[in-house]
């Protein structure tokens, strides 16, 4: 090995949400420094919470991320709900799946194709491929254009959803919105089976390193996003109210992002960790490609967090034709639709209560807990989201990592780094932005 | 011709605005066929650092490091586009502003908050000239695509001044307040199609106030229906409350 020095800093890692940097400090061949620096703007979202109702934390929360503002919506309700003793009807819950399903959808379809592709087909951005690769950036698009069509019809806009609130829907599909959603979700088969095949052709890093993996579990046969307990690869397994147990978050200076340890150092959440702990519950389509692409669990490639989110689209395209299917074939009930704000009227009763939100949103899972007084207004709030989970096992990965490539270029060494960071599709302005590389000394 | 050179920019914010743009579908395409993007953060590596025709600048400047930045931004855009609401008007942003700065680092950062220095949240033309306007949380992409024709073509765009409740009558909803809720419908500036009414839910604010809002007819319209007054002014507060730093 070299006593080489290696300094790699890089400021606002691009193609990710949100603003982080990578710093890495190898002197005389030995790593010194090795940080994810988050310094996305705090914008200080529990704080702002208190003082309000109960009813307007989904508004508010969903604006904490622009890609997972479903997700947020959803693990929002489902804390007030549980603040305010409100059990959501069988229909409110299997919409709420399909609308979760839509959002990993979107959010996976992003990752793997605008954000992840452009590294491993060797250029900066998706730019140049619309000149070289037409067809792929334009399956992209249209894909990604489905997901957000289907979210308008279902919730109005996925960018922040709209009819999706406490207690349930303010407005339902109709049997034209359904059928409407059936034909493009069903039209996108193709543009999957494309994807897959695509994503066969990708190659990716071999590189490993065991790390304990969360994400909800379940005793049912579903593969569980929406609902569950929480569960470890290492055998962890807690009611989602013991939240805090399972995350034991703790602030670094380096950081606006806290982080968060289990049985061992550090965790991994997202698409990974979820095959990890549940791939058996996978739909069969979906089971097939996660054999075609070579995925088993435990896999402890953290690059391959891209591959298991290519096998939960197919899962969750499949699954959303299955609810809307059901919902063609039994129809909704209009009458569970939701005048917004009645409890202004006092005509939803509240409560002081304590409730815990947990949703396995596209990068893991997450976390929302309201205090609420005797009037349904906020005293407390706590969100923990999935990067400031991933954030400290990013860290031990790099450590890993770096030494076992020092015999590369500085530009290979900064991508394959900054191709690590990516992989965890880390979603920064949700934590609280990532990587400019320099060099010194060689 | 040379395409015009367009940058995006973020600050404090959940990118949600910019995302609005890759959901056009192949659309954006056509779009990105007229101009150049040179500097894109959130979708692109390659990086620019020089003069650009136009920069799209999404979210609040909420700290010294992004006063900073943004001042930066100003003096090499030609024309610079504040997009959506928390670049036009704070937005959610400015809910912070509620509490006293000290407290609400505390709070969600405990003892080690001094390691985030924050600010006042304030809206972009707080801190520097604004030459367009795209409001709305998120924003209404045909407006924005009105609003980029506009600052290519270096012509001024003028959001519409008038409330939602003029778009909501046009697509025939039920009023809220006869539905027994209230709604910032009759004071907020209209742009969005009125969205949220569309789908059941109630008009927030995000757009910001019309310039002249007809208060005492929103007043009346409250005192009707019964409803708090202070119940309707924190709703205010929670898109509109850097207002008070114009």
């Amino acid at each position: 090995m070299s006593k080489r020095n290696v300094k790699i800093n890089v400021e606002y890692l691009t193609r990710v949400e949100g603003h982080g940097n990578i710093v890495i400090n190898v002197k005389n061949g030995k790593l010194e420094t090795c940080r994810l620096d988050i310094v996305e703007s705090p914008r200080f979202f529990e704080g702002m919470l208190r003082g309000r109702s109960v009813f307007e934390a989904q508004h508010i929360t969903s604006r904490i991320c622009g890609i997972c503002a479903c997700g947020h919506t959803l693990a929002s309700i489902q804390a007030a709900e549980a603040a305010l003793g409100i059990t959501p009807s069988e229909q409110t819950i299997q919409l709420r799946k399909l609308l979760l399903h839509y959002e990993t959808l979107d959010s996976h379809i992003l990752h793997i194709y605008l954000l992840v592709a452009p590294d491993l087909l060797g250029v900066k951005s998706f730019v140049p491929l619309i000149n070289t690769h037409n067809d792929l950036v334009r399956r992209a698009l249209r894909m990604k254009k489905t997901c957000n069509d289907v979210c308008d019809v279902l919730v109005g806009r996925h960018v922040h959803p709209i009819s999706a609130i406490v207690g349930g829907f303010t407005k339902l599909p109709r049997p034209k919105d359904l059928e409407a959603m059936h034909a493009m979700l069903t039209g996108m088969r193709p543009d999957m089976e494309a994807t897959v095949e695509l994503a066969l052709k990708l190659k990716f890093p071999d590189f490993e390193r065991d790390t304990e993996y969360v994400s909800l579990v379940s005793d049912d046969n579903e593969y569980p996003m929406l609902m569950g307990d929480l569960g470890s690869t290492d055998g962890v397994r807690m009611d989602k109210k013991d939240y805090r147990k399972m995350t034991n978050e703790f602030v670094v200076p380096h950081s606006s992002a806290k982080h968060a340890k289990l049985s061992r150092d550090s965790y991994a959440v997202g698409a990974l960790a979820r095959f990890n702990l549940n791939s058996e519950k996978l739909l069969p389509k979906a089971k097939e490609v996660a054999a075609a692409v070579g995925l088993k669990p435990k896999c402890i490639n953290p690059f391959l967090n891209t591959a298991a989110q290519l096998v939960e689209c197919v899962h969750c395209l499949e699954d959303a034709i299955a609810i809307v299917e059901h919902f063609m074939s039994t129809p909704l009930n209009y009458d569970e639709e939701i005048v917004v704000g009645l409890n202004e009227q006092g005509k939803i009763p509240v409560r002081a209560g304590n409730g815990v939100g947990a949703v396995e949103v596209p990068r893991g899972i997450l976390f929302h807990n309201y205090v609420t007084d005797q009037n349904g207004i906020l005293t407390g709030a706590n969100c923990i989201i999935p990067t400031n989970q991933n954030t400290g096992n990013i860290e031990y990965d790099l450590m890993k990592l770096i030494p076992e490539i020092l015999d590369r270029t500085d530009e290979e060494i900064t991508l394959t780094a900054e191709m690590l960071v990516r992989s965890y599709d880390p979603c920064i302005s949700c934590s609280a932005h990532l990587i400019d590389i320099r060099f010194n000394g060689r | 011709m040379k395409k015009p050179k367009v940058a995006f920019f973020d600050f404090a914010c959940c990118e949600g605005c910019q995302l609005q743009v890759a959901n056009m579908g192949e659309t954006v395409l056509d779009v990105l066929g007229l101009i150049e993007v040179v500097e894109w953060r959130e979708v692109m590596s390659e990086k620019w650092g020089k003069k650009v025709d136009v920069a799209v600048v999404e979210g609040s400047i909420t700290d010294p490091h992004a006063v900073k930045r943004i001042k930066k931004i100003r003096k090499r855009a030609g024309a610079v586009i504040a997009y959506g609401s928390c670049a036009t008007i704070g937005g959610v942003n400015g809910m912070k502003n509620n509490f006293p700065l000290e407290d609400i680092k505390h709070y969600v950062y405990g003892d080690s908050h001094r390691f985030f220095p924050t600010e006042q949240t304030k809206a972009v033309h707080q801190v520097v000239p604004v030459d367009y306007f795209v409001h709305g949380c998120p924003v209404y992409i045909p407006e924005f695509v009105a609003v980029l024709k506009a600052a290519l073509q270096g012509i001024p765009y003028y959001p519409p001044d008038y409330p939602v409740c003029v778009e909501c009558k046009l697509n025939e909803n039920v009023c809220m307040y006869d539905r027994g809720v209230s709604c910032l419908g009759p004071v907020t500036r209209a742009g969005c199609n009125s969205w949220c009414i569309n789908n059941g839910n109630i008009c927030y604010g995000c757009r910001g106030m019309v310039s002249n809002p007809n208060e005492k007819g929103a007043q009346d319209v409250i005192a009707k229906y019964k409803i708090p007054m202070e119940l309707v002014l924190n709703k205010m507060n929670m898109y509109n409350k850097c207002r008070e730093l114009d």
